[in-house]
């Protein structure tokens, strides 16, 4: 085998093209429609087809399908062109609904990693509170485990009704989605670290300030990153609905809004977008947790 | 209280780095439901042996006699029933680094390299020295225990023995007054246990540290101390009599095992422990603690090995 297909490990990347060809391809085939055939209709139903506008003349006077009104579910070269349309003018403001597509990347993103970055703030500080404390820490799991299995979105009328703002309540359903495992992770690392640490940490006499940041929060650095990445996919999941039922402008509410445009393909294009940021956030994840983790 | 100078062979004794004084230690019996029950569970009583300074004290008994739960005593990981600790003429109750510790389990912290694993005792003990300062002492005992080249790597990729060497370079590296090793060869195979021990011996000759070590193999015993103290069997257990290791240093394997010293007091310590793993059924009965039923009594072939 010649020594660049080992390098660059091709195998498992040509697989993963062509299945993405194989279901294009059956994408396409599935949705494809027939030409329209004039068949035995009568005169009188085409003029009622025409002038309903399901079907239009060509340029040779045939009858074909009107291609802007479309049924079903679009094929892939129907959300390519919306793509190249939306990429097209990706910074456009059009009032206040219709803004471009990097506009709505940018308003996502920043709503997600403030929610997100404020959970896992107090969410450390207080995992570390109560892991430091095996009493707290019994006395507070049983509040944990209740709050813990709340979905964000059942928090957010209450939000709304509290703090009055959507942009805000936005966020806070970001934070309550990302709160809790980390608290949860956090404290059970803090409580577990290993006994030989604490003794070693007292023989060389540490204080306590040295004694968290020398040797508890890198000894429980694993399960806290552990906890942060549930914690981000939760809250990424989260986010989406967040800003459907709140009308925030982003990427979850631009499906809505292509389903209020009945543009389905639209739909499509802001789902495959959806994907592409998270697929993204999680990317920048990974590699700041790197490095965080160690090997016993 | 002059109790840095035990009272028998004032004249002739070094002066005393650590004095284990009267030292006991029970746990209270637990129900089968962990509930506190009646009376309680005696591990030893009345140790009573003091560790000169400069020399190396090796103790050795049976699983169970309470040499581990001593020496964290001695550490100042867990505290005694009675009796006490006292270095330099002072009562010690708190782990600190004028005891360092070699632990059986190496605890190396695995987010930090080999040289700041070390390095991190290294400042601990001189909060006032340089950056510059504090690395080279470092780079010594790194050196001094072959660790060179190794500095970088993190303890995940490390043998047992390599491990062990960065745990005993961490403890020798700040100057304690007593050295304590808890098994420190325990996770190491047969090999390397070899080389790590003619290290170990030459770090406390370079410098003239004081070591308590414990162990259950016998050899290591004889190779390495000065004198071995002997523990019978817990519960109950008591320190039954010290003896002297006089054969002189540097010793190696190969002329140990020709000298008859050296298989005087291998079968005097074998035949000690043989026969207390004999008695210690007899010893329970007589206890009468049902907690007794729980030390193990290790076999002939275990006591060998």
């Amino acid at each position: 085998m010649p020594d660049w297909i080992v390098r660059l490990n091709v195998a498992p990347k040509l697989i993963s093209l062509s299945l993405l060809g194989v279901m294009l391809l059956g994408w396409h085939l599935a949705t494809a429609r027939d030409a329209f055939v004039q068949g035995n209709l009568s005169d009188t139903e085409l003029m009622t087809m025409e002038f309903n506008g399901d079907i239009i003349r060509d340029e040779n006077d045939n009858y074909i399908f009107n291609p802007a009104k479309i049924s079903g579910i679009p094929g892939p070269m129907a959300v390519a062109k919306k793509c190249r349309e939306e990429f097209s003018h990706p910074f456009h403001t059009n009032g206040t609904n219709d803004h471009g597509i990097a506009h709505l990347v940018w308003y996502t993103i920043s709503r997600f990693s403030i929610g997100f970055l404020a959970a896992a703030f107090v969410g450390i500080f207080v995992g570390v509170m109560i892991g430091l404390s095996p009493l707290l820490l019994q006395s507070i799991n049983p509040f944990l485990q209740v709050l813990k299995p709340i979905s964000p979105l059942a928090w957010m009328p209450l939000l709304l009704y509290t703090v009055q703002k959507p942009q805000l309540t936005a966020i806070l359903v970001v934070f309550m989605a990302a709160i809790w495992p980390t608290i949860a992770n956090t404290a059970f690392g803090v409580s577990n670290i290993r006994e030989d640490y604490l003794r070693v940490a007292s023989l060389l006499q540490f204080n306590w300030f040295r004694r968290l940041f020398k040797v508890i929060l890198p000894g429980a650095a694993p399960a806290i990153v552990a906890g942060l990445r549930i914690s981000f996919g939760s809250a990424l999941v989260a986010v989406v609905p967040a800003e459907m039922l709140l009308g925030e402008l982003g990427v979850g509410y631009l499906t809505w809004i292509e389903w209020n445009n009945l543009d389905i393909a639209g739909v499509l294009f802001a789902i495959l977008v959806v994907g592409v940021v998270g697929y993204a956030m999680d990317l920048l994840f990974n590699r700041a947790a790197r490095g965080v983790g160690y090997a016993e | 209280m002059q109790n840095n100078t035990p009272s028998e062979a004032v004249s002739t004794a070094p002066r005393s780095a650590m004095l284990i004084d009267h030292v006991s230690k029970s746990f209270p019996i637990l129900n089968a439901n962990g509930t506190p029950g009646r009376g309680t569970f005696n591990v030893f009583e009345g140790v009573k042996f003091d560790i000169r300074e400069g020399e190396f004290l090796t103790m050795i008994g049976h699983s169970g006699c309470g040499k581990s739960t001593l020496l964290n005593i001695m550490a100042g990981f867990d505290k005694p029933t009675e009796g006490g600790i006292i270095v330099d003429g002072k009562q010690v109750t708190a782990p600190g680094l004028d005891r360092m510790v070699v632990f059986q389990s190496f605890a190396l912290m695995p987010w930090l390299t080999c040289f700041d694993n070390v390095r991190v005792a290294v400042r601990s003990a001189h909060p006032d020295w340089t950056k510059q300062q504090v690395n080279q002492h470092t780079q010594k005992y790194i050196d001094t225990m072959g660790l060179t080249g190794s500095e970088n790597k993190r303890p995940a990729l490390l043998s047992g023995g390599m491990k062990q060497r960065v745990g005993i370079a961490r403890a020798f590296c700040v100057d304690p007054t007593v050295l304590l090793l808890d098994e420190p060869f325990a996770q190491i195979d047969a090999l390397t246990r070899g080389v790590i021990q003619d290290e170990l011996m030459r770090m406390w000759q370079t410098v003239n540290a004081t070591v308590f070590m414990v162990t259950h193999d016998v050899d290591e015993a004889i190779l390495l101390s000065d004198r071995i103290a002997l523990m019978t069997n817990g519960p109950n257990a008591r320190l039954a009599e010290i003896i002297d290791v006089d054969i002189p240093r540097p010793r190696t394997r190969e002329q140990l095992i020709e000298m008859p010293e050296y298989m005087r007091l291998r079968n005097h310590i074998l035949k000690f422990l043989i026969s207390h793993s004999r008695r210690a059924p007899a010893a329970q009965e007589t206890v009468g603690t049902p907690a007794a039923a729980a030390a193990p009594t290790p076999s002939v072939e275990e006591v060998c090995s």
